[in-house]
């Protein structure tokens, strides 16, 4: 089995893991764990948390946040392995991503 | 299975982004219909293409989607359609599945899904050239057992880049025979939860790393003008430059054609006037007919360069970072960083504008969309803009840099936009205060280089969309119009214009106690009644009332006329009132069938009523006490 499986089984973030929703411009890791908390989305939690997994952040995948905007340091643009999706810092902080290297 | 050979149906399914529609175009050339379906406002294109067997196939190019899971309204035309739930439609009898060959993750994951759909199916990795001049190995024999459909290879821009495709249908067709009569695969899908849709999507990472080898680095073309074009300071200078560009091409480029179109239905006109003999068939054909169709086909130039714009910008990949850019400072206002589109179509017009919402998966957004859209300065409030200016407005120059008059007119759109942005900004104070907004995520694709052919076929489209739109429902509200400004017929003895006997001079004369405080005489709100077919007869009418022959074609001496009739004060109340009066039957009507509710299109009209007679009374009475009157 890929590298994949090994690292989503392991669904308790540790102290090494930080969210996507507070990444810096540069930041290059793994996603680590998806868990949207209910808030003021606009949708519910399971929802949310479908449609990040259908752009493809998945446990494991590998994540770089490429680019952000001018106000808010919002939205921010991340590469998902091959794909880049946009979207807002504060759905990205249901994302629990490992840095690389730590 | 029947021995009728009817044609069968194909449906594309894919990603967005995925060069999905590129192929359909591929594959069926100019032989292609464009519609809505039925009871949605969302395109349904439909081609034939026949195979080298001899296979005559009705191919259908879906909405692109990442799931069956449906949330827009495009996305649940694709499921219904897939699953064969659409009313009026034929199922599918094999659905081809189309994905960018460099982007092929979350395309497999759709792959799985609508495996269970169980029909037919074919995936075609498309841009198959592109992948592999960047360096992707891709084993199409491994990938086509691992996912268990067939793989073949597309390049949707190259010639004979479709052969495999066409090939591989007809193989399939006579291995299994694609299923005749209507077809039942339902019950095999249901929504995916998100531990199904992570197990998919492992899955589908899984037969990647089989059977697809990466190359190590990502395309660094896209990454060098992201660099740029995404930076947070020089990507809002540069899209700001590239509106600027934009606009000054619709107004520069158009203006020769539009020249053309109002000569040939000035012409026209003419004509009728030479062979028809006087009377209310005249009237009907020439004032009614003529002009009429002509003063609505008079924007098809600058629609069509804006939608070139669009067009080229969307093929290329930059719209979608447009939206990027743009979503901190929209959403500031409550609006969906994708209602940018919409809302930059609406400066040409705002039937197209707010026919583009549908991409807005919330209801929500979509509404908020739509009901600013009309605020946005669309063209034909420019030549009220231009004639009122240029007989109010001196040609002055001001702080050393500016013509007054530029400064006037820039004026305008900016309160237009403004104003969008404010409502935008209450109504979602004050209407959807416990409905959260919708998420902002959105793929940035790759950038393509534009294919002239799609641009070609997708102009010709939008061409045809408002035609056929100005041919039905714009003509009828013209018709109507003309009535109301031509029955009943004026008395033989009449000195007055005809108009002002007419039923459109009683509405507008009953009109003017209450626009009086707004500075309007009866024969500014007479003017308005066609302007309700649309903004810029306004100007004709305003000819016609004070009685200038051809006043539309002489517009300096109609400034002069309106000068020695109105004070700068009702001038620029008029102005004020068209930044948001909700004129335009036609935009009335298309928000009607968007929205599907008669509250909303009634709200839309009110609130916009409301804003024109405030600011054109708050403009006015400054402007009498400042001594304007």
């Amino acid at each position: 089995m890929p590298a994949v499986a090994r690292i989503a089984g392991d669904d308790a973030p540790s102290g090494d893991t930080q969210s996507l929703g507070a990444a810096p411009v540069g930041f290059k890791g793994r996603i680590r764990v998806v868990r949207v908390r209910a808030g003021d989305h606009g949708l519910s939690a399971a929802e949310l948390e479908r449609r990040l997994i259908e752009l493809g952040f998945v446990e494991g995948a590998r994540v770089e946040v490429l680019h952000q905007g001018l106000f808010g340091r919002d939205p921010i643009a991340v590469r998902v392995n091959e794909t880049t999706v946009a979207l807002r810092r504060r759905e990205a902080a249901a994302i629990l991503v490992e840095p690389d290297g730590g | 299975m029947s021995e009728i050979a009817l044609p069968t149906r194909v449906a594309l399914v894919g990603n967005p982004n995925s060069g999905k529609t590129a192929l359909f175009n591929a594959l069926t050339g100019s032989r292609q219909k464009v519609a809505n379906y039925p009871g949605v406002t969302v395109e349904r294109k439909e081609g034939v293409v026949v195979t080298p067997a001899g296979l005559t196939v009705r191919l259908i190019d879906l909405p692109g989607t990442y799931s069956l899971r449906a949330r827009s309204l495009d996305e649940i035309v694709t499921r219904d359609m897939v699953l064969g739930k659409l009313a009026g439609e034929d199922a599918p009898r094999l659905l081809v599945c189309v994905a960018d060959s460099t982007n092929l993750r979350l395309a497999l994951r759709l792959v799985l899904e609508l495996k269970r759909v169980g029909r037919p199916m074919i995936l075609a990795l498309n841009m198959f050239d592109i992948a592999r001049n960047r360096g992707f190995e891709i084993d199409l024999d491994r990938l086509s057992t691992e996912l268990g459909v067939p793989v073949v290879p597309s390049v949707a821009v190259r010639r004979g880049g479709t052969r495999d495709l066409l090939a591989r249908i007809d193989e399939v067709n006579s291995e299994r025979g694609l299923p005749q009569g209507l077809v039942e695969a339902e019950g095999n899908w249901s929504e995916p939860n998100a531990a199904e849709l992570r197990a998919a999507q492992r899955e589908a990472d899984r037969i990647l790393d089989a059977a697809v080898r990466m190359p190590g680095r990502p395309d660094s073309i896209t990454r060098r003008i992201d660099s740029i074009v995404l930076h947070p300071v020089l990507g809002l200078v540069i899209l700001m430059s590239i509106l600027f560009l934009m606009f000054q091409a619709v107004f520069a480029w158009a203006q020769a054609p539009m020249d053309l179109i109002k000569s040939g239905f000035d012409g026209l006109g003419a004509w009728a006037g030479i062979v028809l003999p006087q009377g209310w068939l005249l009237s009907f054909v020439r004032d009614g007919v003529i002009s009429g169709l002509g003063s609505v086909l008079v924007f098809l130039p600058q629609i069509l360069t804006l939608f070139f714009f669009i067009l080229l910008l969307e093929d290329f990949g930059y719209m979608a970072r447009a939206a990027f850019l743009m979503d901190r400072i929209m959403g500031g206002a409550g609006l969906h960083g994708r209602a940018f589109i919409p809302l930059l179509s609406s400066f040409a017009c705002a039937i197209p504008g707010i026919m583009a919402t549908r991409v807005i998966a919330s209801r929500r957004g979509r509404l908020a969309t739509i009901l600013v859209a009309p605020l946005m300065t669309c063209s034909a409030r420019i030549p009220v803009y231009t004639l009122i200016i240029a007989a109010f407005i001196p040609a002055r120059t001001v702080l050393g840099w500016f013509n007054l008059q530029g400064l006037v007119m820039f004026g305008l759109y900016a309160a237009g936009i403004a104003a969008a942005l404010g409502m935008s900004w209450v109504f979602n104070r004050l209407l959807w205060r416990r409905d959260p907004s919708d998420p902002f995520m959105l793929e940035l694709p790759d950038y393509k280089r534009p294919v002239l052919k799609n641009l070609a076929l997708g102009l010709l489209q939008r061409g045809q969309i408002f035609l056929h739109r100005a041919g039905t429902t714009i003509f009828a509200m013209m018709v109507v119009i003309w009535f109301l400004c031509s029955a009943p017929p004026a008395p033989a003895d009449a000195t007055l214009p005809a108009i002002n006997h007419s039923l459109a001079a009683r509405i507008g004369q009953a009109m003017e106690p209450v626009l009086r405080p707004v500075g309007f005489n009866w024969q500014i709100d007479v003017a308005l009644v066609p302007g309700m077919a649309a903004r810029e007869v306004a100007v004709a009418a305003l000819g016609t009332v004070y009685a200038i022959e051809g006043a539309s074609d002489n517009s300096d001496e109609l400034g002069r006329t309106l000068t020695a009739h109105w004070s700068l004060a009702t001038a620029l109340a008029l102005l004020a009132w068209y930044v948001f009066a909700p004129q335009c039957a036609a935009t009335l009507g298309v928000v009607r069938r968007e929205t599907n509710s008669w509250k909303w299109t009634l709200f839309l009209f009110s609130y916009m009523l409301a804003l024109a007679y405030l600011a054109a009374f708050v403009t006015y009475q400054t402007a009498v006490w400042l001594g304007a009157g």
